[in-house]
């Protein structure tokens, strides 16, 4: 059984329709990307899920029904970078990351510490505010705040958003390694397909609002329209 | 034009009244800036409020508490009235735009003013603080013990807000829900229930502002209004979005309206409020966003 399915998710601002029944499933501690261009509902699936948009259709999360309200989605063990990366930009590196453990009992000097070995660069930024730093160490940030939580899933929104190929590098190496160290699932979308096919296992691809394309990132690789329109080649 | 002749002894205890003063309007300019950063509410009740509850002091005082028993006893009535109103009144609201919210609380005022009356009727009550009024020597100054309470419990009382907003788990987690709730609830925390909690603190401050005011003055329905918008102004000064800053311009409002008042003749007790509102507006065409405030500027 995999530890989250959306089935048939339907989702819409006012009157406009973004997802037109979405399906798609991870696995216990799989990485799995959604493609699309954009406004082809990647962002709210993700929405939808962590219960930020307000959607139907059933999502299943660990055998069980989410209520989809935010806060009780991330106290059941999903953590949510949305776009914009998510911080508190008036409070500083330190407090983002206590933020992060809010949900939970934990030692928070400790988990922190956890953090810093992924980012070594946030440790200098103990104390700075989180809306000073530079792009880079902001999606650090974010992602060392979703690792406080100690998620079973993790929702990444477009970690590579404006940031330079060599920090991108940076992010989903990381990335890689929390989620072998946790055991976790994520859920990450991206624009940058190579660069999610080449760290997912598998990957669904979105258009306008409904899943065109499903299977394994090599299965995706290979399908010629996948090539032509998101590989570019 | 002095009003008979300076003397430094004077000086110091016009200070020092002015201090005391302005820990009144820091501590009721705090609880407006504390509902102001969640919620982007001016919160009109805020005087009517405090004097709801010192006139629930006056009650339990009446029927033979101490003052210091009652004290904790309404300091408790205030944080579930305030949470209560939040929950009552302002939440079903909470997406009407910020004008409606706005009136309520103005209507919220007026019944409260109303039900006072009611309860209590509308003349002037005696209300026995809990310091003494006769005069201490600070240095070779004379004080009164009463400005120097007032001012200890104002203080002490900012302060320790101060400490359990910037060190506790709760305190970090209201901080975060005012300034983004939407985050706020991505890592857990219950928005709604910090707005609340906001509002019983706000409600809090409200009560200790009157229960050691309602001694200097006398306690009746209005005895808020006068002080609230000086609490207004003092919030406005300080950045309505600062705390701090509240602290500060009410301690400086307090200072200046009340050295004003005694030095420069022609002010004299009658223009103390319009000259107080003279130099805000003033000090707001040089620093829009107030002391500590910072000015929000958005792109077009």
């Amino acid at each position: 059984m995999s530890l989250l399915e959306l089935h048939n998710v339907e989702a819409r601002y006012g009157p406009v329709k973004a997802l037109h029944g979405v399906s798609l499933e991870v696995g216990d501690g799989e990485l799995v990307a959604v493609l699309g261009a954009n406004g082809a509902g990647k962002t709210t699936t993700l929405r939808a899920i962590s219960g930020t948009v307000r959607s139907s259709g059933d999502v299943v999360f660990a055998g069980k029904k989410l209520s989809r309200r935010p806060e009780t989605t991330a106290r059941g063990g999903i953590a949510h970078v949305p776009e914009g990366r998510g911080t508190f930009s008036e409070l500083s590196v330190w407090e983002n990351l206590r933020l992060g453990a809010y949900a939970r009992r934990a030692n928070v000097k400790e988990e922190a510490r956890r953090v810093y070995k992924f980012f070594p660069r946030l440790e200098g930024r103990h104390d700075q505010q989180a809306g000073t730093l530079s792009g880079g160490e902001q999606q650090m940030l974010a992602l060392g705040r979703a690792m406080m939580a100690r998620p079973k899933l993790l929702l990444l929104d477009e970690p590579s958003l404006g940031l330079a190929p060599i920090v991108v590098i940076q992010i989903f190496e990381a990335l890689a390694r929390m989620k072998r160290d946790d055991g976790m699932s994520v859920l990450v979308v991206e624009q940058n397909a190579n660069l999610a096919l080449e760290y997912a296992a598998r990957a669904y691809l979105l258009e306008v609002g409904n899943v065109v394309v499903e299977g394994t990132s090599d299965e995706l690789r290979a399908n010629e329209s996948v090539r032509k329109s998101y590989l570019g080649y | 034009m002095f009003l008979g002749a300076f003397t430094w002894t004077e000086f110091a205890q016009q200070l020092a009244a002015g201090i005391r003063e302005g820990a009144i309007y820091a501590g009721l300019a705090l609880a407006i800036v504390i509902i102001y950063r969640s919620t982007r509410v001016i919160n009109f009740a805020q005087g009517e409020m405090a004097t709801f509850t010192t006139f629930i002091a006056w009650s339990l005082m009446n029927h033979g508490l101490s003052f210091w028993t009652a004290f904790p006893i309404v300091l408790a009535i205030a944080f579930a009235g305030g949470v209560a109103i939040e929950r009552v009144v302002i939440r079903p609201v909470e997406n009407a735009p910020v004008l409606t919210i706005v009136i309520i609380t103005l209507g919220l005022a007026l019944l409260l003013n109303g039900l006072m009356s009611v309860i209590w009727g509308g003349a002037n009550r005696q209300f026995n603080g809990p310091f003494s009024t006769r005069t201490i020597d600070v240095g070779s100054v004379p004080i009164s013990v009463q400005d120097i309470g007032i001012v200890a419990v104002s203080v002490g009382l900012v302060v320790l807000l101060g400490l359990f907003f910037r060190f506790t788990k709760l305190g970090l987690a209201l901080r975060a829900a005012a300034v983004n709730p939407e985050s706020s609830r991505l890592v857990g925390i219950r928005v709604g229930w910090m707005l609340a909690l906001g509002w019983g603190i706000a409600a809090v401050l409200g009560a200790v502002a009157g229960m050691m005011i309602a001694p200097v003055v006398f306690l009746d329905p209005n005895m808020m209004q006068t002080i609230l918008l000086y609490a207004f102004a003092a919030a406005v000064l300080g950045g309505l979005d600062s705390p701090i800053g509240a602290v500060v311009g009410g301690i400086l409002l307090g200072v200046t309206i009340t050295l004003l008042g005694r030095y420069v003749g022609f002010i004299g007790s009658t223009l103390k409020l319009p000259a107080a509102l003279l130099l805000i507006l003033v000090l707001l065409l040089v620093r829009p966003g107030g002391l500590f405030g910072r000015v929000a500027v958005r792109r077009v």
